[in-house]
């Protein structure tokens, strides 16, 4: 019994020291815990506060509206507009082929949609949201929004559009905007832009919408909000709003726009006319145009092919980028060339045989009229356009000379117009050729025919519509060259203030009034019967001072003589013609090319009438008249003969 | 009359503890209407369970332990044959077997087993009594992993290992050997990558997320990272009752059960964790202190287990929290939300009751 005892109490006392170890050990473990609980909350508590913080905060952007753009008499070419789009973001769904048809279950998907999606899904990153369909209607965005909690990943947003109500018209100068993709991204992280683009899907892309980015875009607000685990907003806790962007008014006319675009008819071509006092330009027309509708939220691949395939190529801004022979409307700028170094004073003039030939040569370079103009002085060689005066003009001259002169025009040399030209890159500089750029380019010596040649505007010489136009506005302003602009005022939404564009000089040449005055004269002489465009000048009730001009697109041979009806509609001359008016004091100077055209001054011409017409008169092109003769005389070009004169240049 | 009424009814409950109890409970009502998005009804239904869990506490309290002994080996027996159904017919849920469909309700035989294994080992060693043999240990220690194995393969490794423990700690508490012990645990390091290649690939993530839960930030090393920020940002006093930002905006996953604690971190702060701690440490002082007290073999041994028990799931689950343990899925005992750990808790206590106040009965 006593041992029994013994041994209880030795089994309680060993019971009792395990418990007490036991003990111990909680005590250390809770300690540790202890240590763990300091660490964190008063070691790192700073570290951990702040991404308690970043958890529950986010910075949400608010979208400026984008700025309108309005024509000079507030009609609107740009706008935007609500609407419902569908965006899915593809991290956030496990099954994207699943959630797109479970989508179009509830409202349409259209193939067009998918693919769509799947290009903007290659340019973008997985965590972006992506729209799959935009411009949801009431209904399809009710009926979403009932079942939304069955597609996770897929969101609703109420997102600006950017409309361009008058579609196709002005749309080269118009232009458009785009979704951002990486070039934009890296453009704009390079001009340390890229944070105001948060949340901003769209950037423009060409045209006004491109150059005047920076105007249009605004600023972008910022929202502190605090969110859920799932990223929804529970409530604002400081706002910052945004700065709409700025509406930019033009200097041109859509009304005007459209009499321009319109007289081209079914002709491809351009025209450009500017206020040769401001450089405003007052139209500017790309024929044919495009819609700019249809890029603003990706261009689906049959709208791009069928525009990029056509062999109107109605993607090219023409003004801008196409580059003809300026033909014969080179001439007056080479008659100043001549009167101004004293190669050609007033009295001179000379027989014209109907060709030029270089000493020493037989080699005839023939005038457009065979039988020649007889005595021309420099006056009646504009007038007439005759080809033999200048080639002996430009030979006397010298390449040097001539090119370095027509330069102060705006030959060879980029406008600086704003317009797509960012960082300068996109405009067309022209060609003006001399001796060392045919070394450079071909390794090849220059030869004295080529310099007889530009003299009528032919050879490697090469313009812009907008070059020409801008030439024409620089003579008519007596050599003071303004900058070119398409963009009259810069309009403060909030403020409404506006801010003019003020008038620029460019260039600035002492010219001889005297020697400006011939040309005019012999310009003026142009729409005056015996004047290569007279028809043109016929009942204007005012003055008009113009050139013609053709420039070949092939070659005709030595002997040979160009029918027009006997080749390819393409290979036709292309169709050149420049004015401006009222002579006397010049409100409106143009350049018009049609190409494939013919001749200038009748197939131009009466398109840079309609144009000054309207301009000037604020008359409408009386196309219902024209129908009305038609039915009563038949052709109206039978009735009304065309002199000699007009059917060249 | 009416005192001496409640005196009669409450003989059997221990003041100390019960008191104890009270605030812990008390904590979890406040903690979990938080946690719950100041969900009422919530907190009604845990404060249910906590009613019936305090009556089976009652009830038990009022058995004597000699009763509990005799039922020690029916109770496991049912327990292993639980299992074993479990893992025949049992019901699968998230990937795992650990529910067993019984007609008009669904049990976890798992959790019958957290009572029934000390119970056993308890009984075993206090049949057993002063001979403390290699033999025996062996005998009880093939008592103790044959459950744990049938639960390892379920698999729950969490209850696993917190049921292996229990009892474990009836066999240190009996005098298992400084020697087997020290050897055991070189073993058990020696077993490491053993164990490892056993674990299924869950448990591997798991392990691994928890030296570096940054590995998964959005998946499984999400709970870890964000209940981390939580506790973080509460701070020496806290944000308030009902301020925490990971708890209110949803960033905290499970907040009202398994992750309850960083709820109560983030919005009590440092200086609310350290009261829960010395709460805990004072519950289980006076479990120890029972334990030491206590008159028979049985009765010493299950003391002591279900008091160091009642200590691994705190610590196991603040660990894992704080994120120095694995994420086991282990709740916080007295605070998170749920009625089968809460009843399974309280049974614990009542014996630990019974076994206080039938001492005097049986020394008189």
């Amino acid at each position: 019994m006593g041992a029994e005892l013994k041994n209880h109490l030795r089994e309680q006392y060993h019971f009792k020291l395990r418990l007490g170890f036991a003990g111990l050990v909680v005590f250390s473990l809770f300690t540790v815990l202890a240590f763990r609980f300091s660490y964190l909350q008063l070691n790192q508590y700073n570290h951990y506060q702040t991404l308690a913080e970043n958890n529950r905060i986010s910075l949400v952007p608010i979208i400026p509206n984008r700025g309108l753009i309005l024509d000079k008499n507030g009609v609107v070419l740009a706008h935007n507009f609500f609407a419902y789009t569908l965006e899915i973001t593809p991290t956030k769904v496990d099954n994207l082929e699943d959630t797109i048809t479970e989508l179009g279950k509830l409202v349409e998907i259209s193939a067009l949609d998918r693919k769509r999606f799947k290009k903007f899904r290659e340019q973008s990153h997985n965590f972006e949201s992506i729209p799959i369909r935009t411009h949801l209607n009431e209904i399809e965005a009710a009926k979403f929004a009932v079942n939304h909690y069955r597609l996770p990943g897929v969101e609703i947003k109420s997102r600006l559009f950017r409309h361009y109500p008058l579609g196709k018209l002005g749309s080269h100068m118009v232009g458009y905007i785009g979704r951002i993709n990486d070039k934009d991204l890296e453009n704009l992280d390079k001009s340390g832009d890229l944070s105001n683009y948060k949340g901003s899907d769209h950037i423009g892309k060409s045209g006004l919408e491109q150059f005047y980015e920076k105007h249009l875009h605004g600023t972008t607000g910022f929202q502190q909000v605090e969110i859920d685990a799932d990223g929804h907003a529970v409530r604002v806790l400081s706002s910052n709003a945004p700065i709409p962007g700025n509406n930019i008014i033009l200097s041109a006319d859509s009304k005007l726009q459209e009499i321009a675009e319109t007289a081209f008819g079914e002709h491809r071509g351009a025209l450009v006319a500017i206020n040769p006092k401001t450089g405003e330009v007052l139209s500017y027309v790309s024929q044919p145009t495009f819609d700019p509708n249809l890029f603003v939220d990706g261009i689906d691949s049959e709208n791009w092919k069928l525009l990029n395939d056509s062999l109107d190529k109605p993607l090219i801004n023409r003004p801008l980028r196409g580059v003809y022979p300026p033909g014969s409307t080179f001439k007056p700028f080479v008659a100043l060339a001549g009167l101004e170094a004293g190669k050609r004073t007033p009295p001179y003039s000379i027989q014209d045989p109907g060709f030029y030939t270089l000493p020493g040569s037989s080699h005839r370079y023939r005038d457009w009229k065979p039988s020649g103009h007889g005595s021309v002085d420099i006056q009646k060689a504009i007038t007439v356009s005759c080809d033999t005066f200048f080639y002996g003009l430009a030979m006397e001259l010298g390449i040097d000379n001539l090119t370095s002169f027509v330069r102060h025009f705006g030959f060879g040399r980029k406008s600086g117009i704003d317009l797509d030209n960012v960082n300068g890159k996109s405009e067309n500089g022209g060609l003006l050729p001399t001796p060392e750029w045919k070394q450079r380019r071909f390794k090849q010596p220059w030869y004295p025919g080529e310099t007889v040649i530009v003299g009528i505007g032919q050879g490697y010489t090469l313009v812009t519509p907008l070059q020409l136009a801008q030439a024409t506005a620089i003579l008519a302003n007596n050599g003071v060259a303004m900058r070119p602009h398409l963009v009259n005022q810069i309009q403060d939404v909030k403020s409404g203030k506006s801010q003019l564009i003020a008038p620029f000089i460019q260039d600035k040449l002492d010219l001889n009034p005297n020697n400006i005055d011939i040309v005019k004269h012999g310009m003026m002489d142009v729409t005056l019967p015996g004047g290569t465009a007279a028809s043109v000048g016929a009942n204007a009730g005012y003055a008009i001072a113009a050139k013609t001009g053709t420039a070949q697109v092939i070659g005709i041979k030595q002997n040979e003589k160009y029918n027009e009806h006997g080749i390819n509609e393409r290979h036709r001359d292309h169709a050149l013609f420049i004015a401006y008016a009222p002579a006397e004091d010049p409100k409106i100077a143009l350049a018009v090319i049609v190409e494939n055209g013919g001749h200038g001054g009748s197939v131009g011409g009466p398109i840079a009438r309609k144009v000054m017409d309207y301009y000037l008169l604020g008359k409408l092109p009386a196309t219902e008249a024209v129908k009305e003769d038609k039915k009563l005389n038949g052709n109206p070009a039978a009735t009304t003969p065309i002199p000699e004169e007009e059917l060249h240049d | 009359m009416i005192s001496k009424l409640l005196q009669h009814l409450f003989k059997h409950i221990d003041a100390f503890l019960m008191a104890c109890l009270f605030f812990a409970l008390l904590v979890s009502l406040f903690v979990l209407y938080s946690a719950s998005g100041q969900n009422i009804d919530r907190v009604y239904s845990q404060a249910v369970n906590m009613i019936v869990a305090l009556a089976i506490m009652w009830g038990v309290a009022n058995i004597p332990p000699q009763k509990l002994e005799r039922i020690a080996l029916v109770l496991y027996v049912i327990g292993v044959l639980l299992l074993i159904a479990v893992a025949l017919f049992g019901a699968i849920s998230h990937g795992a077997r650990r529910w067993l469909n019984i007609g008009f309700t669904q049990i976890q035989p798992s959790e019958l087993m957290r009572i029934a294994m000390p119970m056993m080992l308890a009984w075993y060693f206090s049949t057993r009594e002063g001979k403390v043999s290699a033999a025996n240990f062996i005998i009880a220690g093939m008592l103790l992993l044959v459950p744990v194995a049938l639960i390892m393969k379920q698999p729950d490794l969490g209850t696993a290992l917190l049921i292996a423990s229990s009892g474990f700690y009836v066999l240190f508490l009996a005098g298992l050997s400084w020697k087997f012990l020290l050897g055991a645990l070189v073993s058990l390091l020696g077993l490491m990558p053993v164990f490892w290649s056993m674990l299924h690939d869950y448990q591997r993530k798991r392990i691994e997320i928890l030296f570096d839960p940054t590995q998964d930030p959005l998946g499984a090393g999400y709970h870890t990272i964000q209940a981390i920020i939580a506790i973080g940002s509460g701070g020496a006093s806290g944000k308030g009752w009902l301020n925490g930002t990971q708890t209110q905006l949803d960033f905290l996953p499970e907040r009202t059960t398994d992750f309850i604690f960083a709820v109560f971190s983030e919005e009590f702060g440092f200086l609310g964790n350290m009261l829960l701690l010395s709460l805990f440490t004072v519950i289980i002082m006076r479990g120890l202190m029972i334990a030491s007290q206590a008159q028979s073999t049985f009765s010493r041994l299950l003391a002591g287990s279900i008091t160091l028990n009642f200590f691994s799931y705190a610590f196991v689950n603040m660990g894992m929290v704080s994120g120095i343990l694995p994420v086991v899925g282990v709740p916080l005992p007295l605070i998170s939300y749920g009625g089968t750990s809460m009843v399974t808790l309280c049974l614990g206590f009542g014996i630990l009751m019974s076994i206080h106040t039938h001492k005097n009965l049986v020394a008189n």
